[in-house]
């Protein structure tokens, strides 16, 4: 079935945002979109497979390495040359089970030719692309417990079934859920780079612009991508700018001022809050085109960098949104 | 997340001021203890997932391959045969003999396991690292990498009791590791005398750590760090580090810096609620044998001195909630049931695929191939035919679906339990539920007022959720006890039905006016509420009963009596009391039931 196309989603324009910030600069570490049912998420993470610019991988490896990752990995990957190929963009469902998400033996080669042959799974081919999750908060939790291990070394390492195989699998994680079924590990919360929170439009002009969308979509799917292919296609070379422009922004030292004083005082611990906070209002101002890594640029990536992360105060009602806006009112008025 | 930020607040500045080493600095030094001589040492805990510890870890790494000795991850999800090796499947049948291969323990000898998640590291494979542990220079040694958050997230006991360095790098905020030498090159050091021995076993005493390991530990520790500084033998500094960095982290109690050892050891940490009698501290009379004399020379004041500057900042916290620090009760999940359709994968077991059961392939053909050339030859086939099965082959899968506890709570919400406390009641529900993910368990909510009893809340783990059900909660009214015990079974029978394993909570002042109907008269409802208890406790239901009463009288006790369910009068407790109190009586009967 046609994919619904990026450009033609209504509003959320933070949840957009933040998925193109994740596409310019994987390393964010993923976006966690919290929100009701029947709020595009879905829709938006799946239209954004495809808009990413094509990745070169070696031609016969079964896990798409780039050069680098072959010289790391010589054992799995294979040889050949450099090819083009789409960005990997898989859909784990959450009944999967753990062999299909980590790789097993290869049972018809083990019984025909006895050889020792590992079968890759789910992560194996999400690797330099999207693994997008629905429903992650009701994920099991041994599943979660795998996903964690590989989100943050990079490398799938499987010991069982007499296999002794290690790949790398790095993606970005795109979770969805909605935290009215079930809250979310905090280990994995914080392995998100962003966070945003989704609403149903309220407005009935937006309401009735989805339905006429849809309902266009659905009769002729493919006239309808045809409709939107420049937008889409403009939105490919906006992220395409924006990684080959990465490299070159480098933030200020005064920069990193603001973003340790904005952590310290919304209290969000470690480390990672102040380095996603940076990545991400560099990834910004390079999907933007900007010259340079400037204040506004982290004060729009605040909410969705810093959301998850501020310490729980349970018997506090004022949501985590208000709270960063209210110090970022405080700091940079 | 401590419930008591106050009690934090003061532990930090007891421990943060001065003198204090700086959490990064301290693990490097103990990687590098560790290195020097990683089998003697056991292990290393690294705790709180951080940019830091990523450092410091592939520093780990680097060291030890460099040198020739393996550091290999263990993914939580290993099977037994990678684990310990097995039959090599894919080799044995093209071979058609059995091919043994070596599991991964093996393969690290000399070397070090990483373990990613060590904080949800199953038992099972947690007994077998610590059988191979103990194999010393044969075996392998642990990094543990620990990314718990709540105190009672951590690695399985047995394993880090086994580990000689505990690190907590949750709060580092470095993002580079400096070398960390090569392996191996402990020189090997002059041993310790026996007055520095004496003084590592009194400050062992101060802090209240029974075991005998740490002080073999901090004994190794202090002769590899004065070899490390090229010094003749252990020193007052070299003592100090291994205090800092064996001991410190394994206190119980904190030390009383100016009494003699044994009076902090009697001194029992202060709490309302019944403290649950840590199951290590039993061997009192072994450490009155090794305790020296309780001389207070100034090296001895000086180590305990060190080891509270490094105290773990949430020791106190814990300790005022009456809880031994960081002891992992495994998590509060409810009963393991074993399922043969969904949950994690256990091993297989002989049997026929049917019944829902689902066929095990690779642990069949492991289970055929020894047999290949035997049955070959029975049957006379030749040795590239195919294979031949047995019906006694047969394996099917397991899995383990852990049943979710379920802690249902009823409250009373008439007139005569004041207002007040509600508001506490649902500040200790909404603490619960907050924490709840650790153990992933659910809470229902039953309120009971002026003749209805309503379930506000049905099982959930969603926090959202409970906070807006319980913003609505109305108080005032009568007491209909009876309605509200007899909506707390069902609901609690309803968990059973749905194989989860329900506890109930029940929080009132005992005093019932109204009846099972809801008509008022006191006698009937007292009546009514006992004959409600009863039939709790028939259905073998666990249950605690929170007097909530300003002045507790004798009907709140008589009620548990009726229920077979733990009584605590709790006048005057703030929602995070109310909830510790409750985590409390939990892990003590969940400790009681294993």
């Amino acid at each position: 079935m046609a994919r619904f196309p990026f450009s033609a989603i209504v509003g959320q324009d933070e949840m957009k945002q933040a998925l193109l910030i994740a596409a310019v600069d994987p390393a964010i570490g993923g976006v966690m979109v919290f929100g009701d049912r029947g709020t595009g998420k879905s829709t938006a993470a799946r239209a954004l497979a495809r808009l990413l610019p094509a990745i070169t991988a070696i031609q016969d490896c079964p896990y798409g390495c780039s050069k680098e990752d072959q010289a790391r990995y010589p054992e799995v990957c294979g040889s050949g040359p450099l090819r083009k190929r789409p960005v990997p963009f898989v859909d784990m469902p959450l009944g999967a089970t753990e062999d299909r998400v980590i790789g097993s033996l290869d049972l018809e080669r083990a019984l025909r030719a006895g050889e020792k042959a590992f079968e890759p799974g789910l992560l194996a081919k999400a690797h330099r692309g999207f693994l997008y999750i629905d429903e992650i908060n009701l994920l099991e939790d041994h599943l979660v417990d795998l996903l964690l291990d590989v989100a943050a070394s990079g490398e799938n390492v499987v010991e069982r079934e007499g296999l002794s195989v290690r790949h790398p699998a790095r993606f970005v994680l795109i979770g969805s859920g909605n935290p009215e079924e079930g809250e979310l590990r905090p280990q994995l919360l914080d392995r998100f780079g962003l966070s945003v929170e989704v609403r149903t439009p309220a407005e009935i002009e937006t309401r009735v612009a989805i339905m006429r969308l849809v309902a266009e979509q659905e009769r002729d799917p493919e006239a309808f991508a045809e409709k939107w292919a420049d937008e889409d296609e403009a939105i490919l070379k906006q992220v395409a700018r924006g990684k080959a422009k990465l490299a070159k922004l480098e933030p200020g030292d005064d920069l990193l001022m603001d973003a340790a004083h904005l952590c310290l005082a919304v209290g969000a611990d470690g480390l990672r809050g102040e380095l996603t906070l940076m990545r991400a209002a560099r990834a910004l101002a390079a999907l933007k085109g900007a010259k340079a890594v400037r204040r506004e640029h982290l004060i729009e990536v605040a909410p969705s960098a810093l959301r998850h992360r501020l310490r729980r105060d349970v018997l506090d009602e004022t949501g985590s949104t208000a709270r960063i806006t209210r110090a970022i009112d405080e700091l940079f008025g | 997340m401590s419930p008591a930020p106050a009690s934090h607040a003061l532990a930090n500045a007891a421990t943060g001021a001065e003198g204090s080493a700086d959490p990064f600095s301290d693990a490097v030094i103990a990687c590098r203890l560790f290195l020097a001589a990683p089998q003697s040492f056991g292990g290393i805990v690294l705790r709180g997932a951080s940019p830091a510890r990523d450092a410091l870890v592939a520093a780990l790494q680097d060291a030890l391959t460099s040198s020739g000795r393996a550091a290999r991850r263990l993914p939580g999800h290993v099977d037994d045969a990678r684990l310990l090796g097995g039959i090599d499947i894919a080799a044995s049948l093209a071979s058609g003999r059995t091919v043994t291969e070596t599991g991964l323990i093996a393969q690290a000898r000399g070397g070090a396991l990483i373990v990613p998640m060590a904080e949800r590291l199953e038992a099972g494979i947690a007994g077998r690292l610590a059988q191979a542990l103990d194999e010393g220079e044969d075996g392998p040694a642990l990094i543990l990498l620990d990314d718990g958050i709540e105190a009672d997230e951590t690695p399985p006991e047995s394993l880090r009791e086994r580990c000689a360095f505990w690190c907590d790098l949750s709060a580092a905020r470095e993002g580079a590791c400096p070398p960390l030498g090569a392996p191996g090159a402990m020189a090997d050091g002059a041993p310790l005398d026996d007055v520095a021995r004496a003084v590592l076993v009194s400050v062992a005493g101060a802090l209240g750590i029974a075991s005998v390991r740490p002080l073999l530990f901090a004994q190794g520790a202090a002769r590899v760090h004065a070899a490390l500084a090229g010094r003749d033998g252990p020193g007052e500094a070299d003592l100090a580090a291994a205090v800092r960095l064996v001991l410190a982290p394994r206190a119980t109690q904190l030390p009383e810096l100016d009494a003699p050892p044994e009076d902090a050891h009697e001194d029992a940490p202060e709490s309302e609620p019944p403290p649950p009698e840590p199951p290590e501290d039993g061997p009192d009379e072994d450490k009155a044998e090794t305790e020296p004399e309780p001389g207070d020379t100034p090296l001895e004041e000086m180590l305990i001195e060190a080891a509270a500057a490094a105290l773990p900042p949430d020791l106190l916290a814990q300790l005022a909630q009456g809880r031994a620090p960081r002891r992992s009760g495994g998590g509060g999940t409810g009963k393991r049931r074993k399922s043969g359709l969904r949950g994690k994968p256990l091993g297989a077991r002989p049997g026929m695929p049917r019944g829902g059961a689902r066929l095990a392939l690779i642990d069949t053909l492991r289970a055929a191939v020894p047999w290949q050339e035997v049955r070959r030859r029975e049957v006379g086939a030749r040795g590239d035919g195919p294979i031949q099965m047995r019906k006694e082959d047969l394996r099917v899968r397991r899995f383990e679906d852990k049943a979710a506890r379920v802690t249902i709570f009823a409250l009373d919400a008439s007139g005569s339990a004041a207002a007040a406390r509600l508001a506490e009641a649902k500040g200790a529900v909404e603490l619960m539920l907050a924490q709840a993910y650790v153990t992933r368990s659910e809470v229902a909510v039953i309120a009971f007022r002026a003749g209805e009893a309503e379930l506000l809340l049905p099982p959930t783990r969603s926090l959202t959720r409970a906070r807006r059900a319980l913003s609505e909660l109305p108080g005032g009214g009568g007491t209909p006890l009876a309605m509200g015990l007899n909506a707390a079974r069902e609901c609690a029978e309803m968990v059973m039905k749905r194989g989860r394993s329900p506890s109930l909570v029940i929080l009132t002042d005992g005093r019932a006016n109204l009846d099972a109907l809801g008509q008022p008269g006191r006698r009937k409802a007292a009546e009514d509420a006992e004959a409600a208890a009863k039939a709790i406790a028939r259905e073998g239901i666990e249950g605690l009963v929170i007097d909530i009463s300003a002045r507790a009288g004798p009907e709140g006790a008589r009620l548990a009596e009726a229920m077979q369910a733990r009584y605590l009068a709790l006048p005057r407790a703030d929602a995070g009391t109310l909830a510790g109190a409750i985590n409390l009586v939990e892990n003590a009967r969940r400790e009681k039931a294993a």
